[in-house]
């Protein structure tokens, strides 16, 4: 038999299984709910939502107590912008307007991303398609539930959403200058610079609009008929109709302010505004748009567009009344967004618990997930991170997580289960060896040895 | 070195040394560029500004043992970039003198209480261009202040390394964590490179004897130079190697893997040079032989992503954690401009995972010093060491700290810069 790495990982990383739904009691602990303070106490976690939250709550028979003295509970983190858990493939950039294809027909339950987001405290994430061009693929968000097919990451009855881009990624293939084959300038791709990329959003929803008006007044008679379906206009038009969420990768204030009225011309909304690195230049406007904000604490200086980025920008656009959230973009950084947070406070002085929401409840708020996710609050799902340290803090480490109710992460564990998963490697190993031919010539190049 | 006219007097702060036990309620007073004082009941010297330290701890400056700060400005602009020199052998470029002082990294390094990093000519990983897959010696890295009117200015060490890029077996340099462990991909046909493990190994093994030959020629160079033979040429190339033969400068040598590192220390002994290991990884296989040869090395980024797949997620979190189990002296460096100014919360990460939190706070200030051989100087609060200090709200590995004063060679710095100038301007739009 042949050795699949993939399938050996998943099974050692999977065996710390998550059960059932059960039902927990977690015992004295800090638990900051987001959005109704922070005090001493427990929760009960029962049939997979929160069920009880207070100083002292019930705990019936047969339930679980985990007891978190000296530990903190936060809500399970959600991270706004990732592009874990696909098949690697994310960016269709082969054409400026790439609508109809579906980051849902590549999600890879085992990428091992996820696990590790887990182990970080994130329990969703928005999953997005690339930003090669100006409108890009389908989105939606998933629920780190490590262990389960595809469908069963999906996040239930979230609204879907649309990923645009603006700026530099957009115009990058377009760029005359930046792509060469043998020394020839390609033909770039349409377009290559940011008036470009507004025209070819403008030129995308007048057709959009053209189609959507086919299609009402099909439904309006309900003779003849139909239009003909074009999958390509099929999202534009549910993004026209308010229900598929617009994610737009932007930098520049020039190129938000660019879209946001776009937007106000063709009478949609620009549900968030990913990355948004100046946005703390056009605050008022995105406000007035009632446009998200998800961007990156600190990030800076990686590109042109970046320059300009200063890591007050969460604060800033917080404080002028922009619903704000903290995102990764980024397997690695993925794993520690609640420190990210606390660099909302060291930058530009939010509080804890604003800063703790910008990871939690307005990434929730932001998704249109707020009713389940996001918060400790009675009946919403038993998403829960458990930290022995005050969570906005690089000391901080994850104990426990638990999403839907079900514990899917626990360090304890994690760590003691190594050493049986390193026996079973190594047996794996040495029986590849046995399998392995005994000649070795011959494998390099012609006429072996 | 020009030295700060001002006197100033801390009075009434809490100082960590660093290099000793904390000091509560006392006063420093910084002259001529050095820490003149440090006591209980000190009189503040005639004509000295005093800063009010109630409450506020004092503690040196730190130090990013892996940066190339003043080369490269944003990272994917090339005319911004000045890492990555071409050639395979570039002992004789100096970071020192391409740093620009203007760069609007050390306006912001600064406010998080970074007062000296080390900048390569070409880290070798993140940040800007590394040079080249094929480079082997990158040229000189120096140690600088993180201000100065001029790189001259700012140098505390215009020479604090040569950097050596180690052949990596099979180009796995990287980290993603999608490649299979090694044990495994060593038995696949292929999967170490399009032609192979083998083949990989011998491309490995070329590449190490050319490092060797360039090494042999120096050293004939230095023979030739030091009889003066007839015909001699003075060659500056092989005259930068030098003092690396001498023993006088390190080899930062970038190496990741553990049976690279371990031939990189073989090649070093066999060489007679000082080395300091950059960025290592599999500190747990390699860490007794650092220890044993007194190999310092400095850590790459805490924050980062496991090496292979099936590798514990928090196997970069604790490798410092490791590294302090073996007994290995060890310092960290972000390696990419970027990240800088988060050296400290990497520290942090490094105390999450194990790391006693005195250690953490030396491997950014007193070991960096000591590694690059000025800790006589600086990376401690002591009397007669250059006055790289900051003044804190509290705990300088915690995030939520804030620096609120910072001294390079005694003179105040102001905690402004780009980034705090348009929060400014924009926080006031109406």
């Amino acid at each position: 038999m042949k050795l699949s790495i993939r399938q050996y990982v998943f099974a050692a990383c999977f065996a710390a299984a998550p059960l059932c739904a059960q039902t927990y009691v977690i015992k004295n602990a800090t638990v900051m709910t987001v959005s109704k303070g922070t005090f001493k106490g427990s929760i009960l976690v029962k049939d997979g939502k929160i069920a009880e939250v207070g100083e002292k709550v019930m705990e019936p028979a047969g339930a679980k107590v985990i007891d978190a003295s000296n530990q903190y509970v936060i809500p399970g983190i959600i991270d706004c912008h990732s592009h874990i858990a696909g098949d690697g493939g994310i960016n269709e950039g082969s054409i400026s307007v790439s609508s109809m294809v579906d980051i849902k027909d590549i999600i890879n339950p085992e990428d091992i991303a996820i696990y590790r987001a887990l182990a970080g405290g994130v329990t969703t994430a928005n999953i997005l398609h690339g930003s090669a061009n100006a409108i890009g693929g389908r989105t939606l968000p998933l629920k780190m539930r490590w262990g389960k097919d595809a469908q069963g990451m999906i996040f239930e009855g979230a609204t879907p959403g649309i990923k645009f881009a603006l700026g530099e990624n957009p115009k990058r293939a377009g760029n005359p200058t930046g792509r060469a084959i043998n020394g020839q300038a390609q033909q770039g791709r349409y377009p290559a610079t940011r008036m470009g990329v507004e025209d070819v959003i403008r030129e995308a929803f007048n057709n959009a609009k053209i189609y959507k008006a086919e299609w009402d007044a099909y439904a309006a008679k309900k003779t003849g008929i139909p239009p003909r379906k074009d999958l390509q206009m099929e999202a534009l038009k549910e993004v026209l109709e308010g229900k598929r969420f617009v994610h737009a990768h932007s930098y520049r204030a020039d190129e938000i302010l660019m879209l946001l009225r776009i937007a106000d011309d063709y009478g949609f909304k620009i549900r968030t505004l990913q990355h948004v690195l100046e946005g703390y230049k056009v605050a008022k406007e995105i406000a007035a748009h009632g446009a998200g904000a998800s961007t990156f604490s600190d990030w800076w200086s990686y590109k042109m567009e970046a320059f300009d980025a200063i890591p007050y920008n969460a604060a800033i656009m917080q404080k002028k009344g922009v619903v704000v959230s903290l995102n990764s973009d980024d397997a690695e950084l993925m794993r520690h967004l609640n420190s990210e947070a606390g660099k909302a406070i060291k930058y530009g002085g939010v509080s804890e618990t604003e800063a703790l929401a910008m990871v939690t409840l307005n990434p929730a708020k932001q998704l249109g997930i707020d009713n389940r996710v996001g918060s400790i609050e009675v009946g919403k799902d038993a998403d829960l991170v458990i930290y022995d340290k005050f969570p906005l803090s690089d000391y901080a480490k994850v104990q426990k997580v638990l999403i839907d109710g079900t514990v899917y992460f626990d360090r304890d564990n994690e760590v003691s289960g190594r050493p049986g998963k390193a026996a079973e490697k190594q047996k794996m190993i040495d029986k590849e060896k046995q399998n392995q031919p005994r000649t070795q010539g011959g494998r390099g190049g012609r006429g072996g040895q | 070195m020009v030295l700060s006219a001002e006197t100033i007097v801390i009075r009434n702060a809490d100082v960590y040394p660093v290099t000793g036990a904390a000091m509560m309620g006392v006063t420093v007073i910084l002259q001529d560029g050095k820490i003149a004082e440090i006591g209980a009941k000190l009189l503040p010297p005639k004509g000295a500004r005093i800063i009010e330290g109630k409450g506020l701890r004092v503690y040196p400056g730190m130090i990013d043992s892996g940066t190339e700060l003043g080369l490269s400005e944003v990272s994917s602009t090339r005319e911004t970039v000045d890492t990555g020199e071409i050639g395979e052998f570039m002992p004789q470029l100096r970071a020192l003198s391409a740093v620009n002082p203007e760069s609007e990294h050390f306006g912001v390094v600064r406010v998080n209480g970074i007062t000296s990093v080390m900048t390569y000519p070409a880290s070798g990983g993140g940040g800007g261009r590394g040079g080249g897959g094929s480079q082997h010696i990158s040229g000189q890295a120096a140690l600088i202040h993180t201000d100065g009117w001029t790189w001259e200015d700012m140098a505390v060490d215009r020479s604090a390394a040569m950097h050596l890029i180690f052949p990596s077996l099979g180009g796995r340099g990287g980290r993603g964590g999608g490649m299979a462990p090694d044990a495994i991909l060593d038995m696949i046909p292929g999967a170490a490179g399009a032609a192979g493990f083998t083949a990989a190994k011998r491309t490995y093994d070329a590449q190490v004897a050319k490092i060797v030959a360039f090494f042999d020629e120096a050293r004939q160079y230095q023979k030739e130079r030091a009889a003066n033979a007839p015909g001699f040429k003075r060659d500056l190339k092989l005259e930068a190697m030098i003092p690396v033969l001498e023993g006088k400068v390190p080899l930062a040598v970038s190496a990741s893997r553990a049976s690279v590192i371990h031939d990189a220390i073989a090649f070093a002994e066999k060489q007679k040079v000082k080395i300091v290991i950059l960025q290592p990884r599999d500190i747990a296989k390699v860490g007794a032989e650092l220890k044993a040869k007194n190999i310092p090395v400095i850590l790459g980024r805490v924050l980062a992503l496991p090496d292979t797949e099936d590798s514990p997620y928090d196997e970069a979190f604790t490798q410092p954690a490791e590294a302090y189990k073996a007994g290995v002296k060890f310092a960290f460096g972000t390696f990419n401009n970027e990240f800088v100014r988060n050296l400290p919360y990497q520290a942090a990460t490094a105390v999450g995972f194990g790391l006693p939190y005195d250690e953490a706070l030396k491997a950014v200030t007193i070991n960096a010093a000591q590694i690059w051989g000025h800790g006589n100087e600086i990376g401690s609060v002591e009397k007669g060491k250059v006055a790289d200090l900051i003044v804190t709200t509290g705990d300088p590995l915690e995030i939520t700290t804030q620096v609120k004063y910072l001294f390079i060679k005694g003179k105040e710095v102001p905690l402004v810069n780009k980034q705090t100038r348009l929060y400014e301007k924009y926080m006031s739009r109406q």
